[in-house]
C-alpha cells in the first residue's frame, strides 16, 4: 500500500496533464471558456444573496443586518463546499468513465480520483479571487489570519481525497452510491454551517445540534474558511487539528479500501 | 538474454453474479453483508500454468481461438492485470498495443491527446516534443492535428493511437490484434514499422488470428488453448497443429449440422425437390471420405477426397451413367464429370453395389461446396438425381481467389527482385 502511494508521486506529470485536460475539456466549445470558473460561483452567490440575504433577512448579529455581509459569509462556505461536492460526485463516476484506461493500458487507477479532486481544486482556486475582491467591497478588513487559508485548503484536500478514494472504488461495486451521494450531499450541505453561522442562537441553545455539528468534520473546515476570511480571527486550532487527523485517517482508510479493490476494477468498470 | 519470462502463470477472473451486480449499497448495509457482497462467487480460469521465455530480439507469436486467454496473457505481461499465481518478469520498457487510442479524450485536440497519451505510455514531455512531428507524420494527420479527436474518423483515431504507441520506442512491444482494423494502406505501413523493430533487435510479442502473418514474422510461437499452452516452438509447426485442431473442430461441427439436416430430410423425403427420378437404380447412401478411408467433411486443398455411393436396383439394366458435380456456395458449377464423359461403357448392373470416385487432390479454394450425384441413362433420363444434397468444406491458409487452385510455383528472371515468403 505504501509503495503504491509512493508510486503516485512518480505520476505527478501525468496528474498535471490530466487535470489540464479535464479543465480544457470542460469548457471546450463554450464562449466564455475559463471565465465560467468565475461566473459559476458568482451566479451562485447572487442567488443565495437574493434568497437568504434579501428575502429571508439574516437574523444573526454577526451580519449587522446587512445582506451584503451575509452574502460574503455565504460565499466563504459555498465556494469550498462546491469544490468538495463536485469532487465527490465526479470521483463516484470517474473509474467508470475512464474504464478503458484501467482496462486497456497500464494505468494507476488512483490517479483518476486524484485528478477529479485536483481539477475541482483548480476551479475553487479560480473562484477565490472573486471572494478576495468582495471582502473589502462588502466592508470587511483583511487580517493576517488570512494566511491560514492554505492550511484549511490542505485539510480539505486531504479529506476530499480520502472520501474520493472510498467513493470511487466502492461505486464500482455498488453503482447506486452515485444516487445516494447526490442526496446525501444536499443533506450534508445543510448539516454544515454554510448558510448559517455556528454561532446562530438556535444552534447554541440546542445541545443536540451543537454536538451533531461538532461531529461533522465539514463544520470545522467551513469554520476554518469563515474564521480566516470573514471573521478575520484565528481558526480554532484544536478542532481543526483533530479534523486534520481525521482527514488523514480517512485518506489512508480510503486508499486502503481502494488498494484492496484495485484488482477487481478492470473486470468491473 | 531473456526479455520476458513467464513462469507458471495463472490468472483467475472473479465473476460476480447477476445477484451481486444489481445488489445495492443500501441492501448490503441493511443485510450487513457488505464484505460478502464484495467477494466474487464464481471463478473463471483464463490462464493456467503458462510458462515460457522470450529471448531478447525475438518476435514471439501467440495464437489461439477467441477466449483462449491470449489477451489476458498480454495484459498480465503488460502489468495491466496481475497474475493470480506465478511470476512474470520483464526486462526493459514495455509498450502495449492492446487497444489503440484507449486514453484519448474526444473533446480535446489531437495535439493535446498526443501529449497526454504519450505521458500515459511513459514518455516525458521533452521526448514527446522531440517525437511530435514524427508521430503526426506517421499517422498522416498533418491537417487535422488541431481538431478535436471526436471529429476524427475511426481510421484516423486508430492511426494516431498506433503512431503514439510505436513512437514510445519500447524495448518490448506487445501487439494485440490491432492490425485487424487498419485500412489497406495503413496495415503495410504498420507491418513495416514492426519489421523495423525486428531489425533493431527489439522484442515483440504478437497476438494474432492472422496465422500467415504469424508464420511470416515470428521466430517462435505458442498456441494457447483454454488458458494452457497447447504447443510451443517453431511457428509453422505451431500454426499447423493449431490448424489441424481447428479442422477437427470444424469436422465435428459439420457432422452435427449434417446430422440435423439429414434428419429433416428423411422426414420430408418424398416432398423434397432436390431429388428426382423414378429410382429404377437408386443411390441409397453417399459418403465423403479422406484418402485414408475415414469419413470426413473438412478438407484442405491439397487433400484428396473419395465419394462413395451405395446403389441398388431391382432389375437388370444395361444403360446407365454415374456422375457427380461440385458447386460452390454461390451456386457456381465448379466441376462435373460422369462415366459417359470419361468413356466407361456400361454393360450391366443389378442388385446392390458401390460406386467410388477417388479424387487425388481437390485443388479448390477455401469455402463450402455442394455435391450433386446422379445415375441416369446415356440420353439423360434420370434414374436418381441428388441435387446439392451433400456438402463439404475446404479450409486453408491460402488467401487465393477464384474457384480452383491449380498447383503452381513462381519464378522470376534476373533483374526482378522479390522477397520470397517464408517457406510453408
Amino acid at each position: 500500500m505504501f509503495r503504491n502511494l509512493k508510486e503516485i508521486y512518480k505520476y505527478r506529470v501525468l496528474i498535471q496533464s490530466l487535470v489540464g485536460r479535464e479543465l480544457k475539456a470542460r469548457y471546450r466549445g463554450t464562449i466564455l471558456g475559463f471565465l465560467w470558473s468565475f461566473f459559476n460561483p458568482l451566479l451562485l452567490m447572487i442567488v443565495y444573496t437574493i434568497v437568504f440575504g434579501f428575502i429571508i433577512r439574516p437574523r444573526d448579529p454577526a451580519f449587522e443586518g446587512s445582506p451584503w455581509l451575509y452574502a460574503l459569509f455565504l460565499f466563504c462556505g459555498v465556494l469550498p463546499w462546491t469544490w468538495f461536492s463536485s469532487s465527490s460526485l465526479d470521483s463516484a463516476n470517474v473509474l467508470m468513465i475512464h474504464g478503458n484506461l484501467i482496462k486497456k493500458i497500464l494505468f494507476p487507477a488512483e490517479i483518476l480520483p486524484i485528478v477529479a479532486v485536483s481539477s475541482n481544486l483548480i476551479h475553487f482556486l479560480f473562484g477565490l479571487p472573486i471572494l478576495f475582491i468582495f471582502v473589502p467591497i462588502f466592508g470587511k478588513a483583511y487580517t493576517p489570519y488570512i494566511f491560514f487559508l492554505p492550511l484549511v485548503i490542505l485539510i480539505q484536500f486531504v479529506f476530499s481525497l480520502g472520501f474520493a478514494f472510498l467513493l470511487s472504488s466502492l461505486t464500482v461495486h455498488f453503482r447506486d452510491i452515485k444516487d445516494i451521494l447526490a442526496n446525501f450531499l444536499t443533506f450534508w450541505f445543510f448539516a454544515s454551517p454554510i448558510v448559517y453561522p455556528i454561532t446562530f442562537s438556535t444552534i447554541q441553545e440546542s445541545s443536540f445540534l451543537k454536538v451533531f455539528l461538532n461531529l461533522n468534520p465539514m463544520t470545522h473546515i467551513m469554520q476554518g474558511y469563515q474564521n480566516c476570511v470573514f471573521f478575520g480571527t484565528l481558526p480554532h486550532w484544536k478542532k481543526l487539528g483533530v479534523t486534520f487527523a481525521l482527514a488523514l485517517f480517512l485518506f489512508f482508510l480510503g486508499y486502503y479500501v481502494f488498494d484492496r479493490l484495485r484488482d477487481s476494477f478492470p473486470e468491473e468498470v | 538474454m531473456i526479455a520476458i519470462g513467464v513462469d507458471n502463470v495463472a490468472r483467475i477472473y472473479q465473476k460476480y453474479s447477476a445477484r451481486h451486480r444489481f445488489q445495492t449499497f443500501k441492501s448490503a448495509i441493511v443485510k450487513g453483508d457488505i464484505f460478502k457482497a464484495l467477494k466474487p462467487d464464481e471463478l473463471v480460469t483464463a490462464l493456467d500454468g503458462v510458462s515460457f521465455k522470450v529471448e531478447e530480439g525475438q518476435t514471439f507469436g501467440i495464437i489461439g481461438e477467441n477466449g483462449s486467454g491470449k489477451s489476458t496473457l498480454l495484459k498480465v505481461i503488460a502489468g495491466i492485470a496481475k497474475p493470480t499465481r506465478g511470476r512474470v518478469s520483464v526486462r526493459g520498457k514495455v509498450s502495449a498495443l492492446i487497444e489503440l487510442g484507449a486514453g484519448f479524450h474526444p473533446e480535446i485536440t489531437g495535439r493535446e491527446n498526443i501529449y497526454i497519451n504519450g505521458i500515459m505510455l511513459g514518455l516525458s514531455r521533452k521526448e514527446i516534443v522531440q517525437k511530435f512531428d514524427e508521430i503526426v507524420r506517421f499517422a498522416e494527420l498533418e491537417g487535422f492535428i488541431d481538431a478535436p479527436v471526436k471529429t476524427y474518423s475511426s481510421g484516423m483515431y486508430m492511426r494516431l493511437g498506433f503512431s503514439i504507441a510505436i513512437n514510445v520506442n519500447p524495448d518490448i512491444l506487445l501487439i494485440d490484434e490491432v492490425l485487424a482494423v487498419g485500412d489497406a494502406s495503413f496495415v503495410p505501413k504498420c507491418l513495416d514499422k514492426i519489421d523495423d523493430f525486428r531489425r533493431r533487435q527489439k522484442t515483440i510479442l504478437f497476438v494474432s488470428h492472422d496465422l500467415s502473418t504469424v508464420e511470416k514474422i515470428c521466430d517462435r510461437a505458442i498456441w494457447l488453448k483454454e488458458g494452457r499452452i497447447e504447443k510451443m516452438g517453431e511457428p509453422k509447426r505451431v500454426v499447423d497443429s493449431y490448424l489441424q485442431d481447428v479442422l477437427d473442430k470444424q469436422e465435428v461441427e459439420f457432422e452435427e449440422r449434417q446430422k440435423a439436416v439429414d434428419k429433416e430430410q428423411e422426414w420430408e423425403e418424398e416432398r423434397r425437390e432436390n431429388r428426382w427420378g423414378k429410382r429404377e437404380i437408386e443411390i441409397t447412401k453417399v459418403r465423403l471420405k479422406g484418402l485414408d478411408g475415414k469419413e470426413k467433411h473438412v478438407f484442405s486443398p491439397d487433400e484428396g477426397m473419395i465419394v462413395e455411393m451405395d446403389m441398388m436396383t431391382s432389375q437388370r439394366i444395361k444403360d446407365f451413367v454415374f456422375g457427380l458435380g461440385i458447386f460452390n456456395s454461390q451456386g457456381i458449377y465448379c466441376y462435373g464429370t460422369n462415366t459417359k464423359l470419361e468413356e466407361y461403357e456400361p454393360l450391366s448392373i443389378e442388385g446392390e453395389g458401390k460406386v467410388i470416385c477417388q479424387m487425388k487432390k481437390l485443388n479448390l479454394i477455401n469455402g463450402t461446396y455442394y455435391l450433386d450425384v446422379a445415375v441416369h441413362k446415356k440420353d439423360g433420363y434420370p434414374f436418381d438425381y441428388h441435387r446439392n444434397l451433400y456438402s463439404f468444406l475446404v479450409s486453408s491458409l491460402h488467401k487465393d481467389e477464384g474457384i480452383t487452385r491449380p498447383e503452381h510455383t513462381w519464378s522470376f528472371s534476373e533483374g526482378i527482385k522479390v522477397k520470397p515468403p517464408k517457406d510453408r
